[in-house]
């Protein structure tokens, strides 16, 4: 097992790593001060536990469950208590330590976590499938030819007059149609509009600063009016 | 009797790991008296919700040191200035100053 550490206290992350240290399965591979690098980390590569601060400045660990696309295990840290029971409605949770934590607690938190990550393997498999079996298509006119693209493999959608420039990771197609046209057409827990010209696929955001998201080599810009929507989605994954 | 802050947490923690603890206590000599500031500086301000968020990581502080009592008025205090309430400042005060002073003495 492997795992990220996220606290702004130095002093907590240096009890986690020692904590950690003394579990042989598990392998502390980065330790974060803040909550947006640990998600940029995250967003990149795979982990299978995190354990995290649930007070952090300017962002609850809360928060960091629901903006992450595909959430590890997580393990709470907290010095409070009061968060506990809204801490468990949140799948990916599956413990909550109060600071300062033993060495004994740790080590029950470890057996759950072993046991969480042997459901989650069942859960995959399953989702994995029904996953592809919903694959969607959608078909764009170019010069009188239909073409299919995968949904899944278009990355952003951007206005360019009475065209339109459907980007995928190897290609980008110009279609004589408009933003609004496509955009009625295109599965909403997917698709996003953050501009006025563009529409992005936001499962495959990078990153995502305070005026602009990362897609590939792509730096999009948000409109002030779109950036609520786009957090609010974000919180859904 | 008032509490005085030991150690045992971190010798329990370390498993006798010498490295670690010098290590350790090195991060609190670094990181107390810079969140005692942080704390000076946003109750200046009456910044409630700031102060709030300082008494917060401080109080794990406490706990580290094994100090129980004293982490149950950070505990108080902490919800008291989310609703405004400064006047517990004066007994945490003398908290920081006690925790300050032996980690100094380390």
């Amino acid at each position: 097992m492997n795992c990220i550490i996220v606290d702004d206290e130095a002093a907590a992350r240096m009890i986690v790593e020692q904590l950690c240290s003394k579990v042989p399965e598990l392998d502390v591979i980065d330790s974060f001060s803040n909550a947006m690098d640990a998600i940029k980390f995250l967003n990149q590569n795979t982990v299978d536990v995190v354990f995290l601060d649930i007070h952090m400045p300017g962002f609850s660990g809360i928060d960091f469950v629901q903006t992450l696309k595909n959430p590890p295990r997580i393990v709470l840290t907290t010095s409070d208590t009061n968060f506990a029971i809204e801490a468990y409605e949140y799948e990916p949770i599956v413990d909550y330590l109060v600071k300062p934590i033993t060495q004994e607690r740790f080590e029950k938190s470890i057996v759950k976590i072993k046991s969480a990550l042997s459901k989650k393997t069942v859960t995959d498999q399953v989702s994995t499938k029904t996953a592809s079996n919903a694959e969607e298509d959608i078909y764009i006119n170019i010069d009188r030819r239909l073409i299919k693209l995968k949904l899944d493999d278009i990355l952003i959608i951007e206005a360019k007059g009475d065209y339109i420039d459907v980007k995928t990771e190897k290609k980008t197609y110009r279609v004589h149609n408009t933003l609004k046209s496509i955009k009625d057409k295109l599965p909403e827990n997917i698709f996003l509009q953050i501009h006025r010209s563009f529409i992005i696929n936001f499962t495959k955001i990078i990153d995502i600063e305070d005026n602009s998201v990362l897609i590939e080599k792509s730096v999009i810009p948000i409109s002030r009016s779109n950036r609520p929507e786009l957090m609010r989605r974000l919180n859904l994954l | 009797m008032e509490q005085q802050p030991n150690l045992n947490y971190i010798h329990d923690l370390s498993g006798d790991d010498k490295e670690f603890e010098k290590k350790f206590i090195n991060v609190l000599k670094e990181e107390i008296p810079l969140e005692k500031q942080e704390y000076l500086n946003v109750i200046a301000n009456k910044d409630h919700l700031a102060s709030a968020s300082i008494v917060h990581k401080l109080k794990h502080k406490l706990n580290i040191l094994s100090l129980t009592d004293d982490y149950k008025l950070a505990v108080t205090f902490e919800e008291n200035l989310k609703n405004k309430d400064f006047s517990l400042n004066d007994k945490f005060l003398i908290i920081l100053n006690k925790i300050e002073l032996y980690i100094k003495n380390l």
